[in-house]
């Protein structure tokens, strides 16, 4: 009896999340899915289905743009993912509580601060004018930010701080036990990180590395702000096209590179899902 | 197979027992550390005998486990030293101790199965595959689990996991085995049977131990002796049955076991107590009122129709019935008689109260 009310009352419940995400992820889904799949409406004889724009989206200098983004984005989360770690264990393992907090109120901010201004406070400060390229006299030295390296500095501005933040969780999951008993069997501080630590935490660091792979692959802002040309980006590609920036009538062309943008997402999540699980299961 | 059985079959192929005449001594000598205002230890001085169990027994705070920190290599000790077959090792980092630990929970390694964790030190020290696998194989079977050596930590019950953990203890042959309250998460039944189990293996591998624990049941019934700790000093170290009939102060009186305090004054070194004089043991104030501290079992309840005391209440405790007693002076008092007895004895009754003469520790304001 129980049973049988529960059961359309909690359908009920979650109805709003199921419009959501109709609304939010669904059409968008149905709209780019067809559209990658069809010519435009405007082309001679009218949208038919087609395989060209899916075809064309992996070529020439799409293909580019996709395997830069790839690049780009595995690279600048990799060196994220090393550089955050020890940052985030200095945060975990501070005595002084209000630095702690201060640390992870500031990288919560700063995980956030992509887009134009951060685009802006980079061309500012590093920019080809910027003050400290002038300052320090980079350009002489062969410095410029608009540069593969370049975005990889502007992308790890807000990239470090979401491994802060992702990988926080995680180490302050890692028990004092654990570092004792590595000490009481043996172990130094490095093997204690070799075979304990890290291992354990694997799960979470992988984990974290692909949410900062699909944060650097999915932005947009930052890149486009910096208005370089000289690395092309998927997304900018993308904005391109929708835009008519290059070519006018490239709409079809700018949903079949969203699609390849989400099979890339998705083989993400493929790896993602799995190893929070795991993770999780170890850290309970 | 029972746990059981396994370790009985396991034991000649276990780690060395070690020779008794081989086994190490442990000291601490004028031990003292603090944590900022908070005092831990204050100037402790105690010895592990070769190949016994020394159970530190103490409440919260009283510094049992920040001495067994210091003998692991965890924690420093401000002053004082630490001494195993007396050379002194409080510099010496913890993981060139030759010290196996069990910790009181969740010390496996999440990541590594049983045999790996069991390894998990020879693996440290570069032992070859072959040998660790071994090796990590017949310390499971000394803890009766040779059949969860793929296991997780997660896949194994609490118990199974501290067995697990006794066996990477023992798995670098250690000189010395520190327990660290590593019964305290366990249900009451597991608790006795992995108690019994690892007092069991020690006396096999006639291995010096030391033991911390708060449950003094736990501590009486498992160690050699035990050592009873308050405020970062030692109290009293004696076998358990020394401890519980003769303890040396009122702390140790009343930490071990159930206490009774009666109002007594003393006479001339002597003191009255229930209308009897009975000679005083320990330290004493000269005259004046005291408390007098007697066990349950030593308070003598009989039926009486002119009895002065009465018995409040009687709980059947199996071979022995708790009475609560109310004495002439309206203080209220435990006795333990024999349950056969008991019937005597009901709720309501009128009771004489009486104490053998014997020595008796009292509690005063010099004592």
């Amino acid at each position: 009896m129980t049973l049988r009310t529960k059961a359309p009352a909690g359908m009920l419940a979650a109805l709003p999340l199921v419009l959501f995400m109709l609304v939010a992820f669904g059409l968008p889904a149905v709209a780019m899915l067809t559209g990658a799949f069809s010519t435009s409406s405007d082309a001679p004889g009218g949208a038919q289905w087609t395989t060209a724009n899916l075809t064309d989206s992996v070529q020439g200098a799409y293909l580019t743009g996709l395997v830069s983004s790839v690049k780009l984005s595995a690279l600048s989360a990799l060196l994220a993912a090393v550089l955050g770690l020890p940052l985030a264990q200095a945060v975990v393992t501070s005595r002084h509580r209000a630095l702690r907090e201060g640390v992870l109120a500031a990288s919560g901010v700063l995980a956030n601060f992509g887009g134009v201004p951060l685009a802006f406070a980079f061309i500012a400060t590093l920019g080809n004018a910027g003050v400290l390229t002038e300052h320090l006299g980079l350009t002489g030295a062969g410095w410029s930010l608009y540069t593969f390296w370049g975005l990889v500095i502007v992308y790890l501005y807000f990239l470090l701080p979401l491994m802060v933040l992702a990988i926080t969780p995680a180490l302050e999951g890692l028990r004092k036990q654990w570092r004792e008993a590595a000490q009481n069997n043996g172990a130094t501080g490095f093997q204690y990180w070799r075979y304990v630590a890290l291992p354990v935490l694997a799960p979470s660091l992988l984990g974290g590395y692909v949410l900062l792979f699909g944060s650097a692959f999915a932005a947009y802002a930052t890149a486009a702000a910096l208005g370089s040309g000289s690395v092309p980006l998927i997304t900018v590609q993308i904005a391109d096209a929708l835009s008519g920036n290059v070519l006018v009538g490239q709409g079809n062309i700018a949903l079949a590179l969203s699609l390849d943008m989400v099979v890339v997402a998705g083989l993400v999540m493929a790896v993602y899902v799995p190893l929070q699980r795991r993770s999780a299961r170890w850290l309970d | 197979m029972t746990a059981a059985t396994a370790s009985t079959k396991a034991t000649t192929s276990a780690p060395d027992p070690a020779d008794s005449s081989t086994a190490t001594t442990v000291e601490f000598r004028a031990l003292s550390k603090s944590f900022g205002a908070t005092v831990a230890l204050d100037g402790l001085d105690l010895t592990a005998r070769p190949g016994e169990l020394l159970a530190l027994l103490g409440p919260s705070g009283c510094g049992k486990t920040t001495a067994l920190r210091m003998l692991a290599g965890f924690e420093r000790p401000d002053s004082g030293q630490v001494l195993v077959d007396g050379q002194d090792i409080s510099g010496v980092p913890a993981h060139r101790r030759d010290a196996g630990m069990v910790f009181q929970s969740y010390s496996l390694f999440p990541h590594l199965t049983a045999a790996d964790n069991v390894a998990f030190g020879l693996k440290m020290r570069r032992t070859g595959a072959a040998e660790r696998r071994k090796r990590a194989h017949e310390l499971l079977e000394l803890v009766g689990l040779p059949q969860h050596a793929d296991r997780f930590p997660h896949q194994l019950s609490g118990g199974q996991q501290q067995r697990v953990a006794l066996a990477r203890a023992l798995a670098l042959r250690p000189k010395v085995l520190l327990l660290d309250e590593p019964l305290s998460a366990l249900d009451a039944k597991v608790r006795v049977t992995l108690r019994e189990e690892i007092r069991r293996l020690q006396q096999e591998l006639r291995i010096t131990t030391v033991f911390v624990t708060h449950d003094q049941e736990e501590a009486l019934s498992t160690a050699d002796r035990v050592a009873v700790m308050r405020d970062g000093r030692l109290e009293q170290v004696a076998a358990p049955a020394e401890l519980y009939d003769t303890p040396a102060t009122a702390f140790v009186a009343e930490f071990v076991g159930t206490m009774n305090r009666l109002p007594g004054v003393m006479a001339d070194g002597d003191v009255e107590v229930l209308g009897q004089r009975l000679p005083v043991r320990g330290a004493a104030p000269a005259q004046g009122p005291v408390d007098v501290l007697v066990r349950p079992e030593a308070l003598e309840a009989t039926a009486d129709g002119e009895g002065r005391s009465r018995v409040l209440t009687a709980a059947f405790h199996g071979s022995v019935t708790r009475l609560t007693l109310s004495l002439p002076d309206g203080a209220t008092v435990k006795a333990d008689v024999p349950s056969h007895r008991a019937a005597t004895l009901p709720a309501g009754a009128t009771v004489t109260v009486t104490l053998p003469q014997r020595p008796v520790l009292v509690d005063g304001p010099t004592a």
